[in-house]
């Protein structure tokens, strides 16, 4: 589904990435691990073409450098942002409706009440602002309106970070639901290597802007690198 | 333990510093209405209550016009956090267009106004494209300073169109020149409809951002360009909205006042001045406290002029300014501007 290959990108004169490859197919759970700026966001970033980028990055068999990031989103990739990029001052119904706006179906109000049974705390505060919910909430805001364009690929930007242990927990026990039962294919970058291993197929480390390590996340979990660096034991 | 106490404690200084910012924020309207009141008994004692009356009518029929083009600006500056130094001119040939569709062209002038505020929409439209959307709608300096430019071709343009002559604008309302009487103040009607108009509008705008699926574009992109683009708004469409919007607003409200000030290039400069005051005050981002703050102004503007001899009308402008830099120094947000405090 998603193919990248030899991807550099530069925020204006100081390149970032220097050669990542990696790949998703349908259906998988794949999550790249790294250390504090060692180019995650920047990599998931440059898949959506927020910033200037150079390597093949190829959708579904078709290259995307040069598009808009607007164009992108709306050949399903589906971006949940470090910050989770809250409208903060649209309800949190109307941030699930604004996550519908590429869609032409009449299932929208179906697939909010699925979210809100999903994460009831946002059905409690529909007509709050979406700026007064606690970080956690945020975050599954941010997940909830990015599944609302129903889309081909997720991308999850640290979906841990500033959430207590709890929350982290039953959130990636619902990104492990929604890609056994949707078949949503899923990309995670994240530090929390732990959790992210526990429901990927697949996984990546990236060191100083580049793809260094590779494999299932069973042969990532038992690499002696790998757990002295990210798993702590 | 230790970290849910210090988590608990950090929240609640959250909800402290919001309830600081919403009692400053009552303090300064309260103030406001304090002085606004005390002002009002002592002109009322002291120079009659049917004056007074007459002064706030007045003052209404210029703070409703302000309020429209108030809302006007403030529908750019949400969407681009810049402010459309011609907006002003842009309704001054909208109304100038109306004035043609009645006057060359013998349609009724309510009919002409609407045909105009579609016109000015479409017109906005495409100076949008072709002037705007071209520059990074981050680099805001950029967009001011062509908006500035727009606001000397448009007023030249017109100027080469139609000339520098005063044009008497036709009312649009029935009952030409007739009033009647409250508690011995005169109201004339055509001033009151000028009221239900803009207050229509008003509600008007804010049903189309509140419940239109390009309103929710336009309230997500004012939000967040980032955020926007990630979900598959288009960004330079909906921003196109807003200036087509905004175009039909300030046509409106020029077609309003061109009634009674007489038509011709420049007759929108001082309504600019007074209605950025207003948007000002209000907040440059609230739609609601644009439409409150031009009333307010237009109140000021009258009151001011009337009762305080030695700045009549020739001065008036210049209360106008006091407000601007007062509000800049005192609450910078203006009474209704957001400067909301979020949780992380």
């Amino acid at each position: 589904m998603l193919h990248v290959d030899g991807l550099h990108a530069s925020y204006g004169p100081i390149e970032v990435l220097h050669g990542v490859d990696f790949h998703v197919e349908v259906g998988e759970v794949v999550v790249i691990l790294g250390a504090n700026g060692a180019g995650k966001t920047t990599t998931l970033r440059a898949i959506c073409q927020m910033i200037d980028t150079k390597g093949s990055i190829q959708l579904g068999g078709e290259t995307i450098n040069g598009r808009s990031t607007t164009e992108i989103a709306r050949r399903g990739v589906a971006h949940v942002p470090q910050g989770r990029g809250t409208l903060t001052d649209l309800s949190v119904e109307d941030n699930l409706l604004a996550g519908a706006y590429t869609r032409k179906d009449g299932e929208v109000r179906a697939d909010i009440d699925r979210w809100f049974t999903t994460f009831p705390r946002l059905q409690e505060r529909r007509h709050q602002h979406a700026g007064s919910l606690s970080g956690g909430e945020q975050q599954m805001l941010a997940v909830a309106r990015a599944l609302m364009s129903r889309p081909k690929l997720l991308l999850l930007d640290e979906p841990s970070l500033g959430l207590a242990p709890l929350i982290v927990k039953s959130l990636f026990a619902q990104f492990a639901q929604m890609n056994q039962t949707d078949g949503l294919t899923i990309l995670v970058v994240e530090q929390n290597a732990n959790i992210a291993l526990d429901i990927a197929d697949r996984a990546y480390v990236l060191e100083a802007g580049q793809t260094v390590l590779t494999g299932t996340a069973d042969q990532l979990r038992h690499d002696d690198a790998v757990r002295k660096a990210y798993l702590g034991y | 333990m230790a970290t849910t106490q210090s988590v608990n404690e950090s929240i609640g200084k959250g909800y402290a510093a919001l309830g600081r910012l919403g009692q400053k924020r009552m303090i300064s309207i309260g103030v406001l209405i304090a002085v606004l009141v005390a002002f009002s008994i002592i002109v009322a004692v002291q120079h009659g209550f049917t004056l007074f009356l007459q002064r706030i009518f007045d003052g209404l029929s210029n703070g409703f016009i302000y309020a429209a083009m108030a809302m006007a600006l403030v529908l750019i500056y949400k969407a681009t956090t810049v402010v459309n130094f011609a907006q002003g001119e842009m309704a001054m040939f909208g109304t100038f267009i109306a004035y043609v569709f009645g006057h060359s062209l013998g349609i009724p002038t309510p009919l002409a106004i609407i045909l105009a505020m579609l016109a000015s929409a479409l017109g906005a439209a495409g100076i949008e494209r072709v002037l705007i959307r071209p520059f990074d709608p981050r680099n805001h300096l950029a967009v001011t300073i062509v908006t500035l430019g727009l606001f000397l071709i448009l007023n030249s343009l017109a100027g080469v169109i139609w000339a520098y002559d005063n044009r008497a604008f036709p009312s649009p309302f029935p009952g030409r020149n007739r009033s009647f009487s409250v508690l011995g103040a005169n109201l004339e009607w055509a001033n009151l409809f000028t009221w239900l108009t803009v207050l229509a509008a008003v509600l008007l705008v804010s049903l189309l951002l509140s419940r239109t699926k390009i309103g929710l574009a336009f309230r997500s992109v004012s939000n967040s360009l980032e955020s926007s683009e990630l979900l598959g708004i288009h960004i330079g469409r909906t921003l196109q909205f807003g200036w087509a919007l905004a175009a039909a607003v300030g046509t409106l409200a020029g077609t309003m006042i061109a009634r009674t000030t007489l038509l011709e290039p420049n007759f929108m400069g001082r309504v600019l001045i007074y209605s950025f005051a207003a948007a000002t005050l209000g907040g440059l981002d609230s739609l609601g406290g644009a439409v409150v703050a031009g009333i307010v102004i237009g109140l000021v503007q009258t009151m001011s002029g009337g009762y305080i001899g030695f700045i009549g009308s020739d001065l008036a402008p210049t209360v106008a300014l006091v407000v601007i830099v007062a509000v800049l120094l005192v609450r910078p947000s203006g009474l209704f501007g957001s400067k909301r405090v979020e949780r992380v």
